[in-house]
């Protein structure tokens, strides 16, 4: 966890998959890709350095290591061959920021409307929203830590967004993004 | 800010939500059966009631779903939502 009051900070490349399908490709996906599927609305599980997220209620946000990307989509189509699904790799549609420290629920109201406090939104809860004329997938990681998936090209406005809002708790932030 | 419940994701700020238009409009099995004004009264005609509408709404920047609800229109209050293929509640 950074010092820095609000801190930003680009987190590296990764893997990412959409998937939609019924529960039997489902299970079977999440039987080779090592987390069984969400299934409780808007939470992610996670386990070792891949995780997985609830977007809706026959669609998830599968994350995981760089490296792991081709190997990873070639094994969970075949998994679930013979069953009903869409598996998109998505991994280079959008780019992931980590919004950071005790401000930053605040920072991320600035452009959010959900309420971020950890009672209605607790550690591992997700969801697709808007930060202001953006539309981001916030994950609450940490009590103090949320990761924001967003479009490449809308990667710099939300950028540019939080590090504004970031300016009314302390120093600009030092890890810049772009 | 106006909350509206999503049947999925519980509630939600309106800005999420985009309308639908009226629900519970069934299209015709035959369209090429129907003569020229009983189809522009499927693609065109709604009831536009002064009160309960039952209508589509889908939460596109969340899980991206249609459901239906149940919106007074004198008052802007929603009544209530239910997932598409549901029996529209009786709100007596």
């Amino acid at each position: 966890m950074p010092p820095d009051r609000a801190a930003l900070a680009r987190l590296p490349a990764a893997s990412r998959f959409i998937l939609r399908g019924k529960p039997a490709a489902v299970t079977a996906a999440g039987n080779v890709f090592g987390i069984g599927l969400p299934e409780q609305a808007c939470r992610a599980a996670v386990a070792a350095d891949r995780a997985a997220l609830w977007l809706g209620p026959d669609e998830w946000l599968l994350l995981a290591p760089e490296s792991e990307g081709a190997e990873l989509g070639a094994t969970l189509a075949r998994a679930m061959a013979g069953a009903a699904h869409s598996l998109v790799d998505v991994s280079h549609r959008q780019i992931a920021i980590e919004v950071s420290g005790p401000n930053a629920e605040a920072m991320l109201n600035a452009g959010c409307p959900l309420d971020l406090d950890p009672g209605a939104f607790p550690v591992g809860m997700c969801t697709r929203t808007v930060l202001a004329k953006a539309e981001i997938v916030l994950w609450r990681t940490m009590p103090l830590c949320f990761r924001v998936e967003v479009s490449r090209s809308f990667a710099a406005y939300v950028w540019r967004l939080l590090e504004g809002a970031s300016r009314e708790f302390g120093p600009q932030p030092k890890r810049c993004g772009e | 800010m106006l909350l509206i419940v999503c049947p999925y994701c519980g509630e939600r700020p309106e800005i999420e939500f985009s309308y639908g238009g009226e629900a519970h409009l069934v299209r015709p099995k035959d369209p090429a059966s129907l003569g020229d004004a009983e189809w522009a009264d499927y693609l065109y005609a709604r009831s536009n009631p002064k009160g309960v509408h039952a209508e589509r709404w889908r939460h596109t920047h969340g899980c991206a779903r249609f459901f239906n609800a149940l919106r007074d229109t004198l008052s802007d209050r929603f009544l209530a939502t239910y997932r598409i293929g549901e029996q529209r509640p009786d709100l007596a």
